[in-house]
């Protein structure tokens, strides 16, 4: 098994765009926008917290909607239809364990882009570290999970590597849109924003994690029941060849 | 011994019947063939004996166990399995070397040696080939199984692996080799399973096949003036058939002697002529009504 882990982590890498992109693209967009004057300064829109505050629990749910969204059908769906599966079946090991493998490794990535993000908003901008380490971990894995989950589903229900890809964009739009990529959650609407709180990867409950009180359990166990709901129909329904 | 023995095997895919009743053994240390036109259930006949599918109906043995309990000793090349992209042959043969317990690196002498760190995407049809024979034989197995080895390949490449396939069979590797391919059959196997429609039409040595088509000489040849049941009326003839001109005679025993006698004592001056024998093809041809594989 950590034979397979450790070969997946170097395929990770070895695709640089997607290396970077997953590792990096979050941290360099708060760079981006803490270089606009405007979005550092205190802002009474946000109830005088800065828009590079406000929006810091977002850019993780775009590193965690790439990776369960991009990544993970694409990969698990061409793993499929090039037969990477089946081979693995004619061998005394699970070809599950593949499947777990790409878990583990795009779950480490997720980690670490989003601690790479925490340092350098702690360090430039002076965004607080997680006020709650613990629960800011848990309410990460828990978000990351479900929406991996999500993305094993698309994987296992789609009929091909492209259409998985495509039906992956679109989930991968509308999680981006409720977790405040587009237009920050202050300025979305009262309902988009209660909506948004239970989908995954749980925008709140990393919010609360990171710079608020500590996240409410519902959040998280919606988290934790996503990632059982989708983790059994992905098992079920699962074609390995 | 029987080291794989396949009795009664059945498989439908929804209303398709794929396999209907398939036996055979393969004896230990042979090259076993499988042929049959695409669709013929040699594909589908293989994957049970590999664990990978659950037949119907009917017995599968390998080495005297199930086929799931026997992944250590089979190794599989399957149709259209391909590896990750960027993954490098060296850390192909390292992963897949993890899952056995006697594992056997094949690179050296499948000349994969300078492609260590060629990644599989870009490595030639001829090179993925041998690859993928590397990692059927990488759990050092009784028995590979050999799915269209050699489709898709030139042919060079294409000799250069029957090559390799005779050097793994001269380590004791006893081989099923599913393939649509004459010449490839003629070459390798020991024995042959002709598949159709689901059942083996007939299972012999690639001599033996040839012997079962009727008449096992062709004598082609251009002749004006020349009654057609004169040829008919020796004993050596099986079969005239006159196009204009063009005569082709099937039969036996010293058939070019009595058809260039006949020609001689009716002072027949024949053009263009030629000797056949018989081939696998045509046997196959006959065994498979008349649906010719096609080579992709």
């Amino acid at each position: 098994m950590r034979r397979i882990v450790e070969i997946e982590a170097r395929l990770f890498l070895r695709e640089r765009r997607n290396a970077v992109f997953s590792l990096l693209f979050s941290t360099l967009l708060l760079l981006v926008l803490g270089s606009i004057p405007g979005l550092r300064t205190p802002d009474s829109q946000f109830g005088g917290l800065r828009f590079v505050d406000v929006y810091a629990p977002t850019l993780i749910v775009i590193t965690l909607a790439f990776l369960g969204l991009q990544r993970v059908p694409q990969v698990v769906a061409t793993y499929r239809e090039s037969g990477v599966l089946r081979r693995f079946a004619t061998t005394p090991v699970d070809p599950a364990r593949l499947l777990v493998a790409q878990m583990i490794v795009n779950m480490v990535a997720a980690l670490v882009s989003i601690a790479i993000t925490v340092a350098v908003g702690h360090l430039v901008f002076g965004i607080d570290l997680p006020h709650h380490p613990v629960w800011m971990v848990l309410a990460v894995a828990l978000g990351a999970a479900a929406l991996f989950g999500v993305g094993l589903v698309i994987a296992a229900l789609a009929p091909t590597a492209r259409a998985a890809g495509g039906i992956a964009t679109v989930v991968f739009m509308l999680i981006m849109f409720f977790g405040g990529a587009y237009l920050p959650r202050k300025m979305l609407p009262e309902v988009v924003n209660r909506i948004g709180e239970h989908l995954p990867p749980g925008v709140q409950a990393l919010q609360d994690g990171w710079l608020g009180g500590t996240p409410q359990p519902l959040h998280l166990a919606i988290m934790a029941l996503v990632t059982i709901v989708a983790g059994t129909v992905a098992a079920r329904t699962f074609r390995w060849g | 011994m029987a080291i794989i023995e396949v009795s009664g095997l059945r498989k439908r895919y929804g209303d398709k019947v794929a396999v209907d009743g398939v036996s055979f053994a393969v004896e230990a240390g042979e090259i076993f063939g499988i042929l049959g036109p695409n669709g013929a259930g040699k594909t589908t006949t293989v994957e049970c004996v590999a664990g990978l599918r659950s037949p119907d109906a009917g017995t599968i043995t390998v080495a005297g166990r199930h086929p799931r309990e026997s992944r250590e000793l089979l190794g599989v090349q399957l149709q259209e399995s391909e590896l990750p992209e960027r993954i490098r042959v060296r850390e192909a043969i390292e992963l897949f070397s993890s899952f056995y317990r006697d594992p056997r690196d094949w690179t050296e002498r499948l000349g994969l040696a300078e492609h260590r760190d060629v990644e599989f995407g870009k490595l030639s049809g001829g090179q993925k080939q041998r690859l993928n024979i590397a990692l059927a034989l990488v759990g050092n197995p009784r028995v590979a199984i050999l799915d269209e080895l050699t489709t898709g390949l030139d042919p060079q490449a294409r000799r250069d692996t029957w090559r390799v396939v005779e050097d793994v069979r001269a380590s004791g590797v006893t081989i099923v080799l599913v393939t649509h391919f004459m010449a490839e059959a003629e070459r390798l196997c020991d024995r042959l399973a002709v598949v159709n429609a689901g059942r083996v039409v007939a299972l012999d040595t690639p001599s033996g096949l040839v012997s079962r088509v009727d008449g096992s000489q062709r004598v082609r040849f251009r002749a004006s003036g020349l009654d057609p049941s004169l040829l008919r009326a020796l004993p050596e003839v099986i079969e005239v058939d006159a196009n204009g001109d063009h005569l082709t005679v099937t039969g036996e025993g010293n058939l070019l002697h009595a058809v260039t006698s006949l020609l001689a004592r009716k002072h027949i001056v024949a053009a263009e002529l030629r000797v056949d024998q018989v081939s696998l093809d045509d046997a196959y041809v006959e065994l498979t009504g008349g649906t010719r594989a096609q080579d992709r």
